[in-house]
């Protein structure tokens, strides 16, 4: 892994001439989890999508840049709300996608070191269709975790499962990538409040810095100080709804 | 069960078929009952048998030429925006025309012997092959396209590993359709000029007024359709199923 640069996007977009998002600058920092918290619409995908090189359907008039000058594409890791399993291939032929794509020779030791850390070792040679929800979202990762990109994105990887499931894969995620820049987009407040090393609350207006709690990510569910800042968060995005 | 019900169909509709011929009671060149059929088939069994075959190589080597051909016709479109321009359209037109019209014109081409029918069945499963095919190919799920784009594929790779695994069913879907429309293709090829063939044997038949006979061909022709669909049916089962 080439080491971890700072990220910033800046700039407006536009879908169809109609204003997505006003003028706004958002800076992951190293090494850092940055939650993007918004209601639907507001463009916080779109961002997470022109980060990736990824077609958004809207115009963008600005610029990404990455602190040390490189050019951010093939440097970034994505994961998506839907798991993007391949029905036809096995889950370690899934975490492996990455390699075989661009055809090169999967460092299978690391990928076994990954499945195992994912607890999926009984489940190598099965199909995605055999696993639960949440077996799915744990190849899932470790399919990210295989790519070793610096900088990984998360576009509400959790949000299509249930609250136990979730907290789990949570957890599992802000250990598994503690290292990296990390753009988690994410529409529940709770989330950004367990996870976020900085929390960024978007609107149409542009984008908010929201204070994190002082706990280290991940935080406990009943951590009180998480618990509030929950509810501060949640208050905030009423208001702008409103 | 399954078995029990396909049994319980055919006997009803045999009693509906042998209702008719006693209530109408026509005469046997018209419309003969099925125990004259079965009686004609048994009779002639090696004569039907040997036109069957022939028959059945015009359509399995059809079916093989044809699929081979709708794929590779439907990688290309996929690949390339010039051909689809340029091809698309054609295409389209020729499956616009009637195979009946094309007939008389490959048999002139091709011969009264075997390519001329393999022709016909070629020419009329090549667009549900390819056109099944080209639409699974167009469309994959975007959000694979999505993750393969973040991990540096190249289109190559992508088309491999992604496209057509992902177009596998509805290729699948496109084998079985074509399994029931080829033996068409292969009958109305000989119905237009052979020597050989169910189509032939047919026509033979029902020249003479030998109305018994030519049922017991159809009938034949239909079971082997039949049959031909159940094993296509089969064979593309993990083809259509493990890629959803």
């Amino acid at each position: 892994m080439t080491p971890t640069p700072d990220l910033t996007i800046n700039g407006s977009a536009t879908i169809n001439g109609a204003p997505l998002f006003a003028p706004l600058t958002l800076t992951l920092a190293t090494g850092e989890w940055t939650c993007l918290l918004g209601g639907s619409g507001v463009g916080k995908t779109t961002i997470l999508r022109l980060i990736a090189g990824l077609e958004t359907g809207a115009v963008f008039d600005g610029k990404i840049t990455a602190s040390d000058g490189d050019s951010v594409q093939g440097r970034v890791a994505y994961m998506a709300q839907d798991d993007l399993l391949l029905p036809w291939a096995t889950v370690a032929q899934n975490v492996c996608l990455g390699a075989r794509l661009r055809g090169q020779k999967p460092d299978l030791a690391r990928r076994d070191r990954l499945i195992k850390r994912m607890r999926l070792e009984d489940h190598m040679g099965k199909k995605p269709a055999e696993l639960s929800g949440g077996q799915r979202q744990r190849v899932a990762l470790a399919r990210t975790l295989m790519e070793d990109r610096p900088i990984v994105l998360l576009d509400e990887p959790f949000s299509a499962l249930d609250a136990r499931t979730r907290a789990d894969m949570q957890d599992l995620a802000a250990e598994a990538l503690h290292d990296r820049t990390v753009l988690l987009v994410t529409h529940d407040p709770a989330e950004a409040a367990r996870l976020g090393q900085s929390i960024v609350v978007m609107t149409q207006m542009g984008v908010t810095p929201c204070q994190p709690p002082r706990a280290p990510a991940p935080r406990k569910v009943d951590d009180l100080e998480t618990l509030e800042t929950q509810g501060a968060l949640l208050r905030l995005l009423r208001a702008e709804a409103a | 069960m399954k078995l029990l019900s396909a049994l319980a169909a055919t006997l009803f509709a045999l009693a509906i078929w042998q209702g008719i011929v006693s209530l109408t009671g026509l005469p046997k060149f018209i419309l003969p009952g099925p125990a004259l059929v079965a009686e004609t088939w048994w009779q002639n069994r090696w004569l039907i048998a040997e036109h069957t075959w022939v028959t059945a190589v015009e359509v399995i080597i059809g079916l093989a030429c044809g699929t081979a051909l709708g794929v590779v016709t439907a990688l290309q479109l996929a690949n390339s925006r010039a051909a689809r321009v340029l091809v698309q359209p054609t295409l389209v037109f020729t499956q616009a025309l009637p195979v009946f019209a094309l007939a008389p014109l490959l048999t002139l081409w091709l011969g009264y012997g075997l390519w001329s029918k393999v022709a016909m069945a070629v020419l009329i499963i090549y667009f549900p092959i390819t056109s099944s095919f080209f639409d699974g190919l167009m469309r994959t799920p975007p959000g694979y396209l999505d993750l393969a784009r973040t991990m540096q594929a190249s289109p190559r790779a992508v088309l491999w590993h992604i496209r057509i695994p992902a177009a596998l069913p509805s290729l699948a879907s496109g084998l079985r359709l074509a399994a029931v429309y080829a033996p068409i293709g292969a009958v109305i090829g000989e119905w237009v000029g052979s020597s050989q063939g169910l189509g032939y044997l047919m026509l033979l038949a029902n020249g003479r007024a030998k109305t018994d006979l030519m049922f017991a061909a159809m009938l034949t022709l239909g079971v082997f359709s039949i049959l031909l669909h159940l094993i296509v049916r089969r064979a593309t089962t993990r083809m259509a199923g493990e890629a959803r």
